[in-house]
């Protein structure tokens, strides 16, 4: 205790003066961002004057960048983004719910269940194996082609379908390496104390192995965000159908540009807070 | 068959690798067994054979004159009767220490967290950790989380408890706190098997010292014998080497 008080209170009688050590490191910093700051001003001096020098500028900026549409389209658009947000809102649950369950399909280990556990490495392997679009394509088409009566012809039903099947392939791959992570001491420890099995994975390997994979499946789920605009393929007018026909109205791209910045302006933060719990996690870990 | 717990030529292999080459014991009610010997010796592997973590492969495991190492044979009675602490302390890092204790008895015994209060908190009382049941494992000391791993074999009212180096991981400063429960548990009566390096404490509590030594038991007697007049050059090398 003595000693942890000396070494605070030294460490608050720093005195004022930089150290060497502090002053060299100070005056590299002070190089380095010198450097940056000239090339990152160089690459974008070049950009901004090299571009517009293009033979076919003019006629970019005025089919890509015309503010007049954009004012005039944007709000629509966001509305139509709303019908993204909305799949996306039912679709998530579901596909973190289907991924839990074939994850935990392969990992039975009872004979009686083996169809369980062949089904889970099937099914994996094929939905992980096709294009979304295609999958989209034959649920979207496919099913209602049955001649279903409303409302069972909807695409909204059978294009989620078609997300819910293929990402929780993908999520039931993570949450799968999640539970190989953990530890066989944990699971020897629950064993030593005669836990089940099943209570095992459920209150030991489970929790923590859910955690470890959060910031994998959260970018999972961004590149699902963006793959709901695939729906639009087999109908429903989401704000990436809703750019096809602002664009075919005006004549004019920028309404893609618009549902660009939509998308970007949910997936950026999203990806960084992703990054975010990565990085904390890794430094957990050390 | 007097014994409470009777080994019989177990035998167990890791691939090419025999671990225990036919190992004869016997563990009295009541008493405290000190398994010793070189790392690699099959201290380990005998203790969790002992509780059934690794089937055996040959040779037979009576508790209570009960063949419990039969093939096909559900484990997890068994498990329920003999309690096993490890050297890496095992806690469930999601849960606080308390849940990490209740876990099992909730579990497989069906006791409510209610009715078990009384109990754990009458264990962590008695080790000394009774302010500390609501933290997380890694908010502990080594020795605090080897003492909450000690109370969570505990909690399942174990017949018989292993103890597999629980020291070897602790700084030398937190060993006293942990051995000294260890005493505590040796006065109620528990039976104890140990693996340990920790030669002053076996010469001190065990009634029974075994040097193993590449998977048999070389030498085994009072500690008096054993560490006072070993009969086995090898034992003497080992002991000298240690002491």
């Amino acid at each position: 205790m003595a000693e942890q008080d000396l070494y605070q209170s030294a460490a608050g009688d720093k005195p004022a003066a930089p150290t060497r050590r502090e002053a060299y490191e100070a005056s590299v910093r002070r190089r380095s961002n010198r450097i940056a700051l000239t090339s990152t001003a160089v690459v974008l001096l070049s950009v901004f004057i090299l571009v517009p020098l293009a033979p076919g500028w003019e006629a970019v900026q005025r089919s890509f960048f015309n503010g007049e549409v954009f004012a005039k389209t944007f709000p629509g658009l966001l509305n139509a983004f709303l019908l993204d947000v909305m799949i996306f809102a039912w679709c998530a649950p579901l596909i973190a719910l289907v991924g839990l369950g074939i994850a935990l399909c392969r990992d039975v280990r009872a004979p009686a269940l083996f169809p369980l556990r062949l089904f889970g490495a099937v099914y994996t392997d094929v939905f992980r194996g096709l294009p979304v679009v295609l999958v989209i394509y034959l649920i979207g088409f496919g099913i209602p082609g049955l001649g279903l009566p409303r409302p069972w012809n909807s695409p909204y039903i059978w294009g989620s379908l078609a997300l819910i099947l293929v990402y929780a392939a993908y999520v039931a791959e993570v949450i799968r390496s999640g539970i190989d992570s953990i530890h066989q001491s944990q699971r020897a420890a629950a064993a030593s104390l005669g836990l089940s099995d099943a209570d095992t994975m459920r209150f030991v390997v489970l929790p923590q192995a859910i955690r470890n994979v959060v910031p994998a499946n959260m970018n999972l789920f961004i590149a699902l965000q963006k793959d709901v605009a695939l729906l639009s393929f087999i109908g429903p007018v989401e704000i990436f159908r809703q750019a096809g026909v602002y664009k075919s109205l005006y004549a004019n791209f920028t309404p893609y540009v618009g549902a660009a910045l939509i998308f970007l302006a949910l997936t950026i933060p999203a990806t960084r807070y992703a990054d975010y719990l990565m990085n904390k996690q890794n430094r957990r870990r050390r | 068959m007097s014994a409470k717990l009777s080994l019989r030529g177990v035998r167990k292999r890791f691939g090419d690798h025999e671990v225990c080459k036919g190992i004869d014991l016997d563990v009295g009610e009541g008493e405290m067994v000190c398994l010793i010997g070189a790392s690699g010796s099959g201290k380990s592997t005998l203790l969790r054979c002992m509780n059934l973590l690794e089937p055996i492969d040959d040779g037979a495991i009576w508790l209570d004159g009960d063949d419990i190492s039969e093939p096909g044979r559900d484990p997890q009675p068994v498990r329920q009767r003999i309690g096993i602490v490890f050297q890496s302390y095992n806690l469930f890092p999601h849960m606080t220490a308390s849940e990490n204790v209740m876990l099992a008895p909730r579990r497989v015994k069906g006791l409510s967290r209610d009715e078990l209060r009384p109990q754990v908190t009458e264990l962590f009382t008695r080790f000394g950790l009774g302010d500390r049941m609501e933290h997380y494992p890694d908010q502990l000391s080594g020795g605090q989380q080897q003492r909450v791993a000690i109370i969570r074999a505990l909690a399942m009212a174990p017949e018989i408890m292993l103890f597999d180096e629980i020291t070897s991981a602790l700084d030398p400063e937190l060993v006293g706190e942990v051995l000294d429960v260890l005493r505590d548990l040796r006065r109620q009566g528990m039976t104890m098997v140990l693996a340990t390096h920790e030669m002053g404490f076996a010469r001190e509590l065990a009634d029974k010292v075994c040097f193993l030594d590449a998977g048999r038991i070389l030498e085994q007697g009072p500690p008096e014998a054993v560490f006072g007049a070993p009969r086995e050059e090898r034992t003497r090398a080992f002991l000298s080497r240690v002491l």
